[in-house]
């Protein structure tokens, strides 16, 4: 049984962001890191391939020739093949297009019955959340999102599915598509050996030729920019506010002070 | 999938609808709230505004109560299926509808549901679906008045293409950027919309007599659900309210000294105010209180009378939740916090210490006005 998980290299939001004049963002200034949900989603993988010895474990991701490096990672974290799609063609993808063409890819790499695809909820660039379900719907699966978490027995699959008020306890078909949260797990880190081993394993690079011939590839058009139904109109940065009034000093009369300030603009 | 169904026949499409999602058959705020949007939306194109709801055994008085917030029309899709949210029969119900009746835009709340639902039906029908929205215009002078009070681009001197296209626009990089996004040449133009973004409407009492009720053939069958829902929990603490709340008191890492001290310090001055207590993610991420208080791009926008952060250092990640508040106070030890920036009104101090006299001036000064 093989587990394909979907990672996503992604610029880190958290440290320095660079915003280039035109108002998009300067990717190359920025330092990258792996989508957080989806390192959720291999831990959640690999521990299924702890208790079952014949499951086998697959990285896929789509990005520039660097994004290899994470891939890597990945295996030495202990996936079993890599498998990278990068092309000129498959750039300036919305999710629809990003959705198709990792769908192609997939099917690929082969979803056999009982196999599962893992992705994260969403990529903290565009925090869309779209893609999974998008594949899921491509492929003809069933999905669950927002899984914290996973039981996994003898080809049966339960799943926990949070709720904003709650959560709901799901039986899913296989072959199906799970999204993670990282309430799931922790991730593990790579081990001594798996970084040894890491460029012995498996990894292959698809162009648009590898897979132009899938249904849900086809004509240049159809991927990338050109495939993609939305388009950005505008992008901004959000104007930096003036800054309010501070009061002297953090004492009795400081609060006081500030109480009245309210008061007076009756906003108490 | 009907064969003659073409999304790129943009012509064919027309209305604005919602998505109005129940649970155990009450209908979600953000139904109303995306109702009072699209009332707007659709009297800028001259078009109907319809409520979709979908559900078994519907309360023809809720679908009616959808009109008293903008609704002209709202489509029942009663189904014993369609209890309980399942992605196969919502997205299934919700794609027949959409191709037999072709809506030019279809908003979604954006809750666990909505974000499960939204691209599985976009992927459907083969249209656009841009996430998590925060603003949406139609007409272009709205856009660009909106843009004027929002952005730093020179408006007047920067050419817009003039259409009636959707204009929908949303945080990404974690706030750092605001994106509009269209969706020109596919129908219907869908999005999900954040909760608690768009306000609500006074209910219309008038105008929801006069809803039109339309009762929808469902086909859907066992078969075409691939899961199976074992059970639905509710968690058993009360959700706090954050998005309705008047007032939130929010508390940051600066309360890591003694966590337990911070929170009761919020609670008193919640209490005082009345209001609830938010937080930053780093607060929630330390396991400090739970994740229904988070605050900011990953939790909840909220737009309180006053918004109080406690210890917050103001990232913009935790920013982009609080910053439309009508008044910010803000409390840190550091005064070249980011927080300041964002803040109406700030004091330079500890939080353990100015806390609790600030709850105090507040119950002193209503002593007074009592
Ligand atoms: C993709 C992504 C999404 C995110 N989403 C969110 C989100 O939804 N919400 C969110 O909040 N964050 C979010 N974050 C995290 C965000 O970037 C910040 O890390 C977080 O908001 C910091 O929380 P904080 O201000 O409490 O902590 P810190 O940044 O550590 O700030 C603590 C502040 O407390 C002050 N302080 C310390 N002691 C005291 C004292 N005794 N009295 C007064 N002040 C004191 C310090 O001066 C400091 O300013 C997100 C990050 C990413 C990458
Ligand atoms: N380019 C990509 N390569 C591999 N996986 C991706 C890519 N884009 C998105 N995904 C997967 O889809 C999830 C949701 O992404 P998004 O819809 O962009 O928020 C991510 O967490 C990944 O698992």
């Amino acid at each position: 049984m093989k587990i394909i998980v979907c990672v996503k290299q992604v610029p880190d939001t958290s440290g320095v962001v660079a915003v280039k004049a035109d108002g998009t963002m300067d990717r190359a200034a920025m330092a990258t890191i792996s989508n957080p949900d989806d390192m959720n989603a291999l831990e959640a993988a690999l521990q299924i391939k702890e208790t079952n010895p014949d499951v086998k474990v697959c990285v896929v991701s789509m990005g520039p020739p660097p994004t290899e490096s994470m891939l890597r990672e990945c295996l030495a974290m202990g996936a079993d093949e890599a498998y990278l799609v990068s092309a000129r063609e498959f750039g300036g993808a919305d999710t629809w297009a990003t959705s198709n063409t990792l769908a192609a890819a997939i099917e690929k790499i082969g979803v056999d019955k009982g196999d599962i695809v893992m992705c994260g909820r969403q990529a903290i660039d565009g925090d869309t959340a779209q893609v999974g379900p998008q594949i899921a719907e491509k492929l003809g699966l069933p999905q669950v999102t927002y899984v914290t978490a996973i039981d996994y027995k003898a080809g049966e699959l339960t799943v926990r599915r949070e709720l904003e008020d709650g959560y709901m306890t799901i039986k899913v078909q296989t072959p199906c598509v799970l999204t993670c949260i990282k309430e799931l797990n922790t991730p593990r880190y790579m081990s001594v050996p798996g970084v040894m081993e890491c460029y012995s394993k498996p990894y292959a690079v698809w162009d648009y030729e590898a897979l132009k011939d899938s249904k849900w590839v086809g004509p240049v058009e159809n991927v990338g920019l050109k495939g993609s139904p939305t388009q950005v109109y505008k992008s901004f940065s959000p104007p930096v506010k003036g800054k309010g009034t501070m009061i002297e000093g953090a004492d009795k009369a400081a609060c006081e002070k500030l109480v009245s300030m309210l008061g007076e603009k009756h906003i108490i | 999938m009907n064969m003659a169904y073409n999304s790129k026949d943009t012509a064919a499409f027309k209305g604005v609808w919602v998505f109005c999602e129940q649970r155990d058959g009450v209908i979600l705020g953000t139904g109303y709230q995306l109702l009072s949007e699209g009332r707007k939306l659709a009297d800028d194109l001259g078009v109907e505004l319809c409520g979709v709801l979908l559900g078994s055994g519907v309360n023809e008085q809720y679908a009616k109560a959808l009109g008293g917030y903008g609704a002209d029309k709202v489509y029942i899709c009663d189904h014993e299926l369609l209890k309980d949210y399942t992605t196969d029969a919502y997205t299934k119900v919700l794609c027949d509808l959409v191709e037999d009746k072709k809506p030019e835009v279809f908003l979604i709340g954006a809750t666990n549901i909505g974000r499960d639902l939204g691209p599985r039906v976009a992927a459907r029908l083969h249209t656009g679906l841009t996430a998590d929205c925060t603003h949406l215009d139609v007409d272009v002078e709205k856009y660009k008045a909106f843009l004027k009070t929002t952005s730093t681009i020179d408006v007047d001197n920067t050419p817009f293409e003039d259409t009636k296209n959707l204009k929908m626009t949303r945080p990404a990089f974690g706030g750092h950027l605001m994106a509009t996004i269209v969706c020109p040449d596919y129908r219907p133009q869908m999005s999900t919309v954040r909760p608690g973004v768009m306000q609500t409407q006074a209910f219309d009492e008038a105008k929801s007599q006069q809803t039109v009720l339309e009762k929808i053939d469902v086909k859907l069958d066992k078969s075409d659900i691939h899961v199976d829902l074992v059970e639905i929990k509710k968690s058993a603490k009360k959700l706090v309210d954050l998005i309705g709340a008047d007032v939130v008191v929010a508390v940051g890492r600066g309360i890591s000294s003694n966590p337990t001290r911070g929170i009761e310090i919020a609670e008193e001055l919640a209490n005082v105010l009345g209001g609830v207590v938010g937080a930053s993610r780093a607060v929630v991420d330390a396991g400090w209180i739970g994740v229904d208080h988070q605050v900011g791009q990953t939790g909840k926008t909220v737009h309180p009378k006053i918004y109080v952060a406690l210890g917050i250092s103001g990232a913009i990640q935790h920013l982009a939740g609080m910053q439309d508040s009508e008044c910010i106070i803000a409390v840190n030890k550091n005064g070249s916090a980011p927080i300041f920036d964002a803040a109406t009104y700030g004091i330079t101090g500890d939080l353990f210490k100015v806390g609790p006299m600030l709850a105090e001036a507040i119950k002193s000064f209503k002593a007074s006005k009592a």
